[in-house]
């Protein structure tokens, strides 16, 4: 088990660094200056700038400074923001995408598995037809344009909860919904399919021989068979949830990673994008460690089978 | 006169499929008396897990009872709630599956898997439910239980999972056990074990069994009675040496011709396949691979003919205005042996 | 029996051989796997609607052509602007050229002295320029990035997945390692890193969407061929020394046809999404230029005042994902023999 461990450590952080070195290279290919007020400079005033940031060293020097400050945590300084380090830009916002990001998670999956597993149950029935047309619907409306339809009707015109901004919980509502919803498809999706096959399962028919009442082996038999392969969501969740953030943080003003990446992108400030995505690259690949060892942990088939590999 | 526990009488169960109706079951009726061991053969498609299940109330979502009745001690099973069926399986009427290997909740201790039924049925709270577990586990043969009852089921090979089954079956003692083809999933030799388990049991627990299979050679040594099914109907039936010495219809010829024994040199197969329940023929289901087949048989059905006090057989051949066929060699010998063992019985 | 036995003199005489029944006969026809799978989409009722939604909006996006021109599409006609809907013979408000303003509803048309006989069935945007004209060519410019960056995912997934499932071994570990890393970074985030590094326009957009996708393809198809691989008739094939090229054209692209489609199915609406992503963002396609997105983006601007000029647009990107969605899903259960109950 703990080699298994140290194994997947090493490939992460390959993986990562091969990342880093990726996007260091295709930054630098990028056309133009990242100066924001180009037209206006001299060239002087151009290269003093270039020395400023390092940007007239050859540009292996430049790799080879980003990968060992990257290794102290420096992820060089903004361009956007002068003088300020992309490190301190991103732990200022980390927080508010976080909270939202598993505010989101949690919504999703909490009433994706309830949706999910009721049409299960009740398949072929108007309740399931529901929940697949309400999951369909879920999958395919565009997150930003759910996030600007709550804006206007549930915020502006019912005026039930803070049109943009960042404060309190309620604030967190409405971004949290739009954030969410396309993992609560995705979940009531996959709930249900698994669900209808562990229902068709001899075990269960084992269970209702047993004489077991319907909750009783929805609750104590399906439910759990059916929600462990669920965790494998988890990884592709948090890709959905990282890109939702880009959009949906823009559209509430909220001061998180994905509203800084936009702007950054926007004005080409690529020691920030650089920053953000090695930090997107970190935490996905993070989760998908973590969820692999989660999913170990809750099946007792693959639990087994670790200890002895 | 013995008892009767369970009394089937002309069952009839359609299929709802996208093709049209499947007449699964048509016009079966048996019964089963206290204590015995009545087998059910047939191969598969034949009916008799439809059977079974209905006696159950596990029938699927797409299967219709169109009519008869399923007695047990003179109550309908097939009028009782799903609450009240809820009541009886598992308590007194228990079941044990064909796959051993699918047929455990992969991510439930066993302990609690065998447990369930006594939580369920005889309120008892988890200590001492997973006691009698314990016990059960140790009944069926399952060594080092106090270590095991914690495992998961992939923990165990198929012979000891198929233990775990038969307890969870049996640790209510009920009435009536329904064994669905236990041990056709199974190696032959963990299948002789099984079987000697189930009739150590059956005298212990002392229940009564429905045997589901298509192997006959496993009736020999487990069954009291017969009964053999072909196309959704009963079409002979009677004690195992009636049945095994002196088959009647063509059909059940032909499954005993097609048994290895130690006196055959070749195995006959049944020629062709049986009829689509979706359209079943008008007259003999068995006509079309019948090498006895006559006029009437694609016309009539036919009905049962009494062989004995115990043994019928739905065959034309039994009219008295049948011409007088000669079956294979080897239900001849058979016969032979019949008239043989009743002289000495005579005799004696 | 209660049935009434009726006896003929020749009842008991043996079947002969001509009469015997039929017992080989099968009641359900049978059919060749298309066949059998266009059977059953048609019986999904929400697939074969989706089918015909998509089918229309095709049409009529890349029918448009010859009369929708790129360059009035441009131009702007700032009399015209932000006109709401307006069909002759409907007196519905809101597409009676009335607009509702400080809860009054109001005849644009009138007070902005337009022509009596000028009208725009789905009103005009900002510049003054149709909507409707807007929407269809958007669409046209949504769906030609989808399907050609959906062409260029299958085509580098279908061929990635097989030679990676063919090859086995080493080659196989370190393609994987590969897709490994790609898939460790969101797909959106490498797109985004794309169009930064190439010119922005459609071109770079159907590159970076193309760039980013395929990986889920080629494990699909890497996993499919993989097991195609050991069954006897591509072992047969190997054994009588056919080139794997010939092997994988002739054997496995037949056999994993039906992961293809539904995974087409699926990649259609997420690339869909993607350009609507990135437009709607800024980094995509942008005015003048039209497609999804940019409309989405240009009526988000004046949602409060103006809220058709976004819910047009909106309604006909959700339902072109919807109904490509649909259509997956009816694809899959088609093609799966597995849910065939």
């Amino acid at each position: 088990m703990r080699k298994y461990l140290l194994k997947r450590v090493f490939y992460m952080v390959l993986t990562l660094f091969l990342v880093a070195t990726i996007t260091f290279f295709l930054m630098k290919l990028m056309p133009g200056t990242p100066y924001s007020n180009q037209q206006k400079m001299t060239q002087q005033q151009i290269q003093i700038m270039n020395q400023q940031y390092g940007l007239n060293k050859p540009i292996w020097q430049q790799y080879v400074i980003y990968i060992f400050g990257m290794l102290h945590g420096d992820l060089g300084t903004s361009f956007q923001f002068s003088n300020q380090p992309v490190s301190y830009l991103i732990s200022s916002r980390i927080g508010a995408s976080a909270q939202l990001g598993a505010q989101a998670m949690i919504f999703g999956v909490f009433f994706g598995i309830i949706i999910g597993s009721i049409a299960a149950i009740n398949r072929n029935t108007w309740i399931d037809t529901t929940s697949t047309v309400v999951s369909i619907i879920g999958k395919s409306v565009p997150n930003f344009v759910l996030a600007v339809l709550l804006q206007y009707y549930i915020a502006l015109k019912l005026g039930w909860f803070p049109i943009a901004d960042w404060g309190g919980f309620s604030y967190t509502v409405l971004p949290t919904i739009a954030l969410g919803v396309g993992p609560l498809a995705e979940t009531a999706r996959f709930v249900r399919t698994g669900m209808v096959d562990v229902l068709n399962s001899d075990y269960i028919e084992l269970a209702r021989a047993k004489g077991l009442s319907k909750f009783g082996i929805v609750y104590h038999h399906a439910l759990r068979n059916s929600l462990i392969p669920l965790v494998t969501l988890i990884g592709p969740y948090t890709v959905a949830l990282m890109t939702g953030s880009m959009v949906i943080e823009n559209i509430f003003s909220i001061p998180g990673i994905g509203e800084q990446f936009v702007k950054s992108i926007l004005v080409n400030d690529y020691p920030t994008i650089m920053g953000v995505t090695m930090l997107f690259s970190a935490g996905l690949v993070a989760i998908i460690l973590l969820t692999d060892i989660v999913y170990g942990i809750i099946d007792p088939r693959i639990r087994l089978s670790g200890s002895e590999g | 006169m013995t008892e009767r526990i369970l009394d089937v009488k002309n069952l009839r169960i359609d299929f709802h499929t996208y093709a049209g109706e499947v007449k699964a079951i048509r016009d079966v009726s048996f019964h089963l008396n206290k204590g015995e061991t009545l087998a059910i053969v047939g191969e598969s498609g034949s009916g008799k897990s439809v059977t079974t299940k209905s006696i159950m109330g596990l029938l699927a979502n797409n299967a219709k009872v169109v009519s008869g009745s399923i007695l047990y001690h003179d109550q309908d099973l097939l009028k009782k709630s799903e609450k009240e069926m809820q009541n009886i399986r598992g308590k007194d009427i228990a079941m044990i599956f064909q796959d051993p290997m699918t047929s455990l909740d992969p991510t439930m201790k066993i302990g609690q898997q065998i447990a369930e039924p006594l939580i369920k049925h005889k309120h008892l709270d988890k200590k001492k439910a997973w006691q009698q577990a314990l016990e059960i586990m140790k009944l069926v043969g399952i060594n080092d239980a106090e270590k095991r009852i914690n495992n998961y089921p992939h923990q165990f090979s198929g012979g000891q999972r198929q233990r775990i089954v038969i307890a969870i079956a049996l640790v209510c003692y009920p009435e009536v056990l329904i064994a669905d083809e236990p041990t056709t999933a199974l190696d032959v030799t963990i299948q002789a074990q099984i079987l000697d388990l189930m009739k150590d049991l059956q005298s212990k627990i002392e229940t009564s069994i429905i045997f589901i299979t298509h192997d006959l050679g496993v009736v020999a040594g487990m069954a009291d009675r017969v009964a053999v099914m072909y196309a959704g109907e009963i079409i002979e039936y009677g004690t195992v040496d009636e049945i095994f010495y002196n088959p009647q219809h063509p059909y059940t010829w032909g499954l005993l011709n097609s048994m290895p024994t130690l006196s055959s040199t070749k195995l006959e197969a049944i020629p062709g396949t049986p009829p689509d329940l979706l359209d079943p023929p008008k007259g003999d289901p068995f006509a079309a691979r019948n090498p006895f087949a006559m006029k009437i048989d694609a016309e009539q059905k036919p009905p049962f003919f009494k062989v004995s006090e115990t043994h019928y057989a739905a065959t034309w051949l039994l009219h008295p205005n049948a011409p007088k066929v000669t079956p294979p060699d080897e239900i001849v010998r058979r016969w032979q042996l019949y008239r043989k063992m009743n002289n000495q019985t005579q005799v004696h | 029996m209660e049935e009434k036995i009726k006896l003929n003199s020749d009842s008991f005489q043996p079947l002969a051989k001509s009469e015997s029944l039929d017992n080989e006969k099968i009641a359900a026809p049978s059919l060749t796997f298309l066949q059998d799978a266009w059977m059953r989409l048609k019986k999904n009722k929400g697939a074969v609607v989706s089918l015909f939604i998509v089918l229309i909006m095709v049409v009529v996006a890349f029918g448009s052509t010859p009369f929708i021109d790129h360059n009035s599409l441009v131009k702007s006609a700032p009399k015209y602007a932000n006109l709401p809907a307006k069909i002759p013979g409907v007196s519905i408000n809101g597409f009676n050229g009335k607009l509702k303003v400080a809860g009054k509803w109001v005849d644009e048309y009138r007070q902005n002295n337009v022509p009596k006989d000028k009208y725009f069935v789905l009103g005009t945007d900002y510049l003054g320029r149709s909507l409707a004209e807007r929407i269809i060519y958007g669409t046209k410019i949504s769906l030609i990035v989808a399907l050609v960056a959906t062409f260029f995912d299958l085509t580098i997934g279908v061929a990635y997945g097989i030679i990676s499932g063919w090859k086995g071994g080493r080659v196989d570990t370190i393609m994987q390692r590969i897709i490994e890393i790609i898939s460790s970074v969101p797909n959106l985030v490498i797109v985004v890193l794309m169009l930064l590094v190439l010119k922005p326009g459609m071109t770079s957009i159907i590159c970076a969407i193309a760039i980013s996708s395929w990986t889920t393809m080629a494990r699909m198809i890497r996993a499919e061929t993989l097991s195609l691989k050991s069954q006897e008739y591509v072992l047969a094939a190997r054994t009588l020394g056919e080139s794997p090229l010939k092997i994988s054209l002739k054997h496995l692209v037949p056999n994993l046809s039906s992961i293809i489609i539904i995974q087409t199915m699926y990649t259609i609406p997420t690339a869909i999404f993607f350009e609507a992503f990135l437009s709607f963002i800024g980094i995509g396609i942008s005015s003048p230029q039209t497609s999804l997105g940019v409309l989405l983006n240009d009526g988000q601007k004046n949602f409060q005042f103006l809220p058709y000029q976004m819910w047009y647009p909106a309604i006909v990107l959700c339902v072109l994902m919807i109904a490509f969605n649909l259509l997956g899903d009816g694809l899959r259960d088609a093609f799966d023999p597995k849910t065939r109950r």
